[in-house]
């Protein structure tokens, strides 16, 4: 135990003296959720809103000077076709179409009811869901409005169409997101080129021939690495709590207890990469390359997997990270409990003791 | 000699890898306190030889005891009871003098007030006392390999095994070098030596010389030369070196 103990002081000594480890250590974290986060808090302020008017009667007249009048947004509005009212999307400017279909008063007077439609950017899906909100509770406001002196009562409904992501995946996902790439680079990458330094500069031979248990050297060289991801996950908790306010709904515990969970998956392929791999610049491209871009790709942070095609979605299924990012969204946003989540703990914990026994193995068949 | 005066015993020691034999039947004996010189061409078998003594690889067959432990089965105690440097610079650049004296004590499990003795005694010998909290990166190669085998003999072990420990340092330094190394065998020290400098080779007390993985000679460098009719080592390893059919 206390050779252990000299041994992870001395990978201490390692990290924090290593100005760069530190900075992506620490500096990647806060970073990248500040930057994310700042996207989320962009408030709903004088957003730009296109407005399509086939009718241009009293009851849209009305309607807009309303929505017109609150803080929110900037009317601006064309007659155009629907297909050009897509293209006004994609210079990013436009938050939100709104189309008034062409007989929307007399739909109201006769039928008692009406349709407008509002068509957001939801690529942006936070700006979208806001800018939809708003809108529809200023239509609900006209139409109580409306309604105060009537037995029948009008009904005004909004058919919101999410343009680029209709079902709103990635709302809040980009904290579980950014912790599934933290833990990742850290404990992939991190642990892969620590490992691998050792052999480049020939001490790991000097470890080899101490009584240190090889597969002590391994577990000593992981361990900092380990609580340093657990810093990183409490740090990226704090700030997304205290700094995006996003609460964590549900066991804090069990959150916990899941990412020790992954970081260990990843401290596994780590080990594996060192083993494999002879050279710092070869672990960290595979560590890259591997790890990373399949994270960021088929996590379902960035992209929706249901929008793959199939043979992709399959090959989702096999990155620890995307079930690790089911976890992390299940737990903090839904709030949901180990009960509803044993599926995909029982697919890391599955993935962490093969990755285990393959390394361990790896590592002894090298030793002969 | 006395049969238990031997640190290293050596019968037929053979390694293969597939139809490789890397090692071949090998049979040798080194005494306690001896400056054993392990020669030979690069692709020779040295290495592996070597790392079978050191318990790092299993041999394919024979037999070797090493410091009275068998390599087969013994290999945690052979570890305590050896130690190691390699032609790689083997301390940790970014640690400073101490804690990297600190590290290898503690991996030995050496306790505490012995590690702080050890490196009390080791810094006045190197006259390294004031450097003792300066990054062991920033000291000059030479101090490094002085300091390198000073850690490798910090646990008093019985053998302690040289992989070309003098590569690329100047004569001074290397001259020093092996005054370290006279004074470690002197005080009981076993050392064994890998090297290419031949001027190296003549400090040894017993040298062999392998070839193609057969140790093929295995003498003091004085009756070496003479039975070789030669005035240098160098001479004595250009004869032999020259049949080798391996080479790197």
């Amino acid at each position: 135990m206390k050779q252990f103990l000299a041994f992870v002081r001395k990978e201490f000594y390692h990290v924090l003296r290593d100005r760069r480890t530190l900075l992506i250590l620490f500096g990647m974290p806060i970073a990248q959720i500040l930057i994310f986060g700042f996207a989320l808090t962009n408030e709903v302020k004088d957003s730009e809103i296109l407005v399509v008017d086939y009718a241009k009667d009293n009851a849209s007249q009305e309607l807009l000077t309303k929505i017109g009048s609150s803080r929110y947004f900037n009317i601006r509005q064309a007659a155009l076709s629907h297909n050009e009212i897509l293209g006004t999307f994609q210079k990013g400017k436009i938050k939100a179409v709104v189309v008034f279909p062409a007989n929307f008063n007399e739909d109201l007077l006769h039928h008692n009811k009406a349709q407008i439609q509002i068509i957001t950017d939801a690529s942006d899906v936070n700006t979208a869901n806001m800018v939809t909100n708003y809108l529809s509770s200023i239509i609900m406001d006209y139409q109580n409005q409306l309604n105060q002196n009537l037995e029948i009562p009008y009904r005004i409904t909004p058919e919101v169409r999410m343009l680029y992501n209709p079902q709103l995946k990635g709302a809040h996902g980009f904290v579980p997101g950014v912790m599934a790439l933290v833990l990742l680079l850290v404990s992939v990458m991190m642990t892969a080129i620590s490992i691998v330094r050792e052999k480049e500069t020939g001490t790991m031979e000097i470890l080899l021939v101490s009584p240190f248990k090889p597969v002590l050297v391994i577990f000593a060289k992981a361990f900092p690495y380990l609580a340093l991801s657990l810093v990183n996950v409490t740090a990226i908790l704090l700030l997304s709590v205290f700094v995006l306010d996003l609460p964590v709904k549900g066991s804090v515990a069990l959150l916990f207890a899941e990412s020790t969970l992954f970081i260990i998956t990843c401290l596994a392929l780590g080990i594996f990469i060192s083993i494999k791999t002879s050279s710092q610049q070869i672990a960290m491209l595979i560590s890259l390359m591997g790890m990373l871009l399949p994270t960021m790709m088929f996590s379902g942070f960035l992209f929706p997997i249901e929008n793959m095609p199939v043979p992709l979605q399959v090959i989702s299924n096999i990155v620890p990270s995307k079930w690790f990012y089911i976890i992390v969204k299940s737990i903090m946003i839904k709030g949901l409990g180990l009960a509803a989540l044993w599926k995909e703990t029982l697919i890391l914990f599955g993935m962490t003791v093969f990755l285990l026994l393959v390394s361990l193995k790896s590592f002894k068949i090298r030793l002969q | 000699m006395m049969q238990d005066d031997k640190v290293i015993v050596c019968e037929k020691l053979t390694k293969r890898f597939g139809d490789f034999v890397a090692t071949n039947e090998i049979t040798f004996d080194v005494h306690k306190g001896e400056i054993f010189g392990f020669l030979g061409a690069n692709g020779a078998g040295k290495t592996t030889a070597m790392r079978m003594l050191c318990g790092l690889s299993a041999p394919s067959s024979g037999k070797a005891i090493i410091a009275g432990y068998d390599v087969y089965t013994q290999t945690e105690q052979i570890k305590r009871n050896i130690g190691y440097m390699s032609q790689k610079f083997s301390l940790y650049e970014n640690l400073t003098v101490l804690e990297n004296i600190e590290f290898f004590g503690g991996i030995y499990g050496l306790s505490d007030e012995r590690i702080k003795s050890k490196t009390e005694e080791l810094l006045q010998r190197l006259g390294l006392k004031s450097e003792a909290n300066k990054l062991v990166g920033s000291l000059p190669l030479g101090w490094k390999q002085k300091l390198s085998f000073s850690v490798a003999v910090l646990h008093e072990p019985k053998i302690v095994f040289l992989d070309e420990p003098t590569g690329g340092v100047d004569p001074v330094t290397r001259r020093q070098f092996w005054d370290m190394i006279y004074e470690a065998a002197h005080s009981g020290i076993t050392v064994f030596v890998t090297t290419h400098y031949m001027d190296e080779a003549e400090y040894c007390n017993r040298i062999s010389i392998m070839v193609d993985g057969k140790m093929e000679v295995l003498d003091t460098p004085t009756n070496l030369k003479n039975s070789f009719h030669a005035r240098s080592m160098d001479e004595v390893f250009y004869q032999l070196a020259r049949g080798a059919k391996r080479g790197d």
